[in-house]
């Protein structure tokens, strides 16, 4: 069954200057799948995220959101996506439900703040400023407000970077619920086990170029069968096992 | 699907900036607490008119004309209580103004049933009032010396070469709210407008809240004019809360009553748009929080001591009135206090409306230039 196509980046490049951040780029995200961005620091992951949620301008290539071109239907997409960014700040001196409002209005839509703090189990938090919040409430509060516009797609950067195991937990099943209602998430991580976890299927990036697209098992498999062995024998449970074991799974506030 | 209103979302900026000023405590003490405590000390102490503080030596004959005429005259304080020595120490540091000390020498060479006073003065030069007194003199002894040529005398005065004619009519008495009110005013607009706007923009950017506003469908002008009725509306909040306070707590002129207030609203109006501008070149030129304090200061400070808010301009040296004149807070001081004292009209200031209006032009040019999003 051929999946439908959601996002369709083609031959993205994006020069900084003599710096090449993005050199020919080109993949597509399907409908309702979790798409992980994995690469290391400065692989221009972000540079890529941030060209198809129309915050940057690119320097060539095509690429088509919920079938509009970000060259000129900016505004059509902004109403169809969600944005959560890596390490950003909300208006200061506002309380959650005030913040909601907030962007209600930004995005023209009429929604009540527990109606969004509900979707993220934030509700007793309402009247909680930004930054007297945990660090995973943090990530659960920027996602409330990435679905405030009933978006067909959201983009997380990074959203459990910082997070304590139990949170990280927490999160992801957050991430699963969102994707089971029907909205597409594309998700950028450095841990690995995440996205084996999470993602339907992910694009290795490196060097500003996207250097394998597949689902994790299938990379895993590829990679046993061509002779690859894991230098230390592999126990059926790792540290992580243990520390969610003896701490519980619960989700706590810090 | 529903079309996207552009108003809505720049009134839920206005909304939302404006509840994170009221809670921003550096905010209110700025453009509110500031103004009113300077309010409140020169209401309390600058009550006064000018008054020539004269010390009576001890020899000094009080039943004479000279004294009391002297004693009439409101602007002269005598003061009697002080031992000799005390009052010349104080007549040379100047707390008090002059040393006046009556003699009746009647016995000398001229007819003996009239008395002849010989008035001995002494002033200090660590106090220029004594001048006031000197013209008080001048006129008592004038008027004494006529009286007794024509009634005692019997003879005609001498011809006279210049006549005084004086008239008093009747005005509004300028007390010294209102001056310092309006300046106040002016200042807290001043303040609320760099500051606040420098602060604001520098931190949205910093703190990427502008661009997760970007990556909602809100335009760039929404979340300015968003911002900028935030303020306004802030400024104004202000502003009501002070001219209230000045009118009913210190007596504060509103000629024209209502009418007035609201010429004094719309002019504040104009001010915060302006200095607005100012803020926004800061926060394009900062680089963090802070530095934003050092460079709004270069803009305020200077404005704040040379743009008549304490002390008028006028009282200034002439090399430093061109540059008085060439700042912005000058005229918007100017204006306010043409509208409350004299009862002008928005028309009757549009010179300082105009050169507000060039300011406005040439700062948000400048800003144009220099302001960033990211």
């Amino acid at each position: 069954m051929k999946k439908q196509s959601v996002i369709t980046v083609k031959n993205l490049v994006k020069n900084y200057g003599d710096f090449a951040a993005v050199k020919d780029i080109s993949f597509e995200v399907y409908e309702g799948e979790i798409f992980g961005l994995l690469g290391p620091n400065g692989a221009g992951k972000t540079t890529t995220l941030e060209i198809i949620e129309t915050l940057r301008d690119k320097t060539s290539g095509e690429i088509w959101v919920d079938g509009f071109s970000v060259d000129t239907d900016a505004d059509s997409i902004k109403q169809r996506i969600g944005v959560q960014l890596q390490a950003a700040g909300y208006y200061p001196n506002l309380n959650l439900s005030e913040l909601i409002d907030l962007f209600s209005g930004l995005y023209g839509i009429t929604k009540t703040p527990m109606e969004m703090l509900q979707k993220v189990a934030l509700t007793d938090k309402a009247k909680a400023k930004y930054k007297q919040l945990s660090g995973g409430q943090k990530q659960r509060f920027s996602i409330a407000t990435t679905l405030i516009n009933n978006p067909r797609i959201i983009f997380l950067d990074e959203p459990t970077t910082g997070l304590d195991p139990q949170a990280r937990r927490n999160l992801w099943d957050l991430i699963k619920e969102i994707r089971d209602a029907g909205t597409t998430v594309v998700i950028t991580t450095h841990y690995m086990d995440e996205a084996e976890v999470l993602c339907d299927r992910v694009a290795f990036i490196d060097g500003g170029k996207v250097v394998g697209i597949d689902t994790p098992d299938n990379f895993i498999d590829k990679l046993v069968s061509s002779g690859f062995e894991r230098p230390k024998q592999v126990k059926l449970a790792n540290l992580e096992d243990v520390f969610i074991n003896l701490t519980g799974k619960n989700w706590r506030d810090e | 699907m529903k079309k996207y209103s552009n108003i809505r979302a720049t009134l839920a900026i206005a909304r939302a900036s404006l509840k994170s000023i009221l809670r921003s405590p550096s905010a209110v003490i700025f453009s509110l607490a500031f103004p009113l405590i300077f309010i409140l000390v020169f209401g309390f102490i600058g009550g006064g008119a000018v008054t020539v503080d004269v010390g009576v030596a001890k020899t000094c004959d009080t039943v004479n004309p000279v004294y009391q005429e002297l004693k009439k005259v409101s602007v002269v304080n005598l003061i009697h209580n002080q031992p000799a020595d005390e009052l010349n120490s104080n007549l040379s540091k100047g707390t008090i103004d002059a040393l006046l000390d009556i003699r009746n020498n009647a016995d000398k060479k001229f007819e003996r049933e009239h008395p002849v006073f010989e008035v001995n003065v002494q002033y200090t030069k660590a106090s220029s009032k004594g001048n006031i007194l000197k013209s008080v003199l001048a006129n008592i002894l004038n008027g004494i010396n006529q009286a007794f040529h024509q009634r005692i005398l019997k003879q005609e005065a001498p011809p006279q070469i210049t006549r005084l004619k004086e008239t008093v009519i009747s005005g509004r008495e300028y007390k010294t709210i209102d001056f310092i009110l309006p300046g106040q005013l002016g200042f807290s607009l001043l303040s609320t407008g760099v500051f606040g706007t420098a602060f604001v923009f520098l931190s949205l950017r910093i703190t990427l809240v502008i661009k997760r506003f970007f990556a909602t469908p809100v335009k760039r002008a929404s979340i300015v004019i968003g911002e900028a009725l935030a303020r306004i509306t802030f400024s104004l909040m202000g502003a009501l809360f002070i001219i209230i306070i000045g009118h009913y707590a210190f007596g504060f002129t509103l000629v024209n009553g209502v009418v007035t207030v609201i010429n004094m609203l719309i002019l504040s109006t104009i001010g915060v748009i302006v200095f607005m501008g100012f803020g926004f070149v800061v926060s394009g030129i900062a680089k963090s929080e802070s530095t934003v304090p050092p460079i709004a200061n270069i803009i305020t400070l200077p404005q704040f001591l040379l743009s008549g808010t304490f002390f008028s301009i006028n009282a200034f040296p002439a090399w430093l009135q061109p540059i008085s004149h060439a700042l912005p807070l000058t005229y918007l001081n100017d204006a306010l206090r043409k509208v409350a004292f004299e009862g002008a009209g928005l028309i009757d200031v549009s010179h300082q409306l105009l050169i507000l209006g060039i300011w406005g032009l040439v700062i948000y040019t400048v800003a144009v230039k220099t302001f960033k999003w990211e």
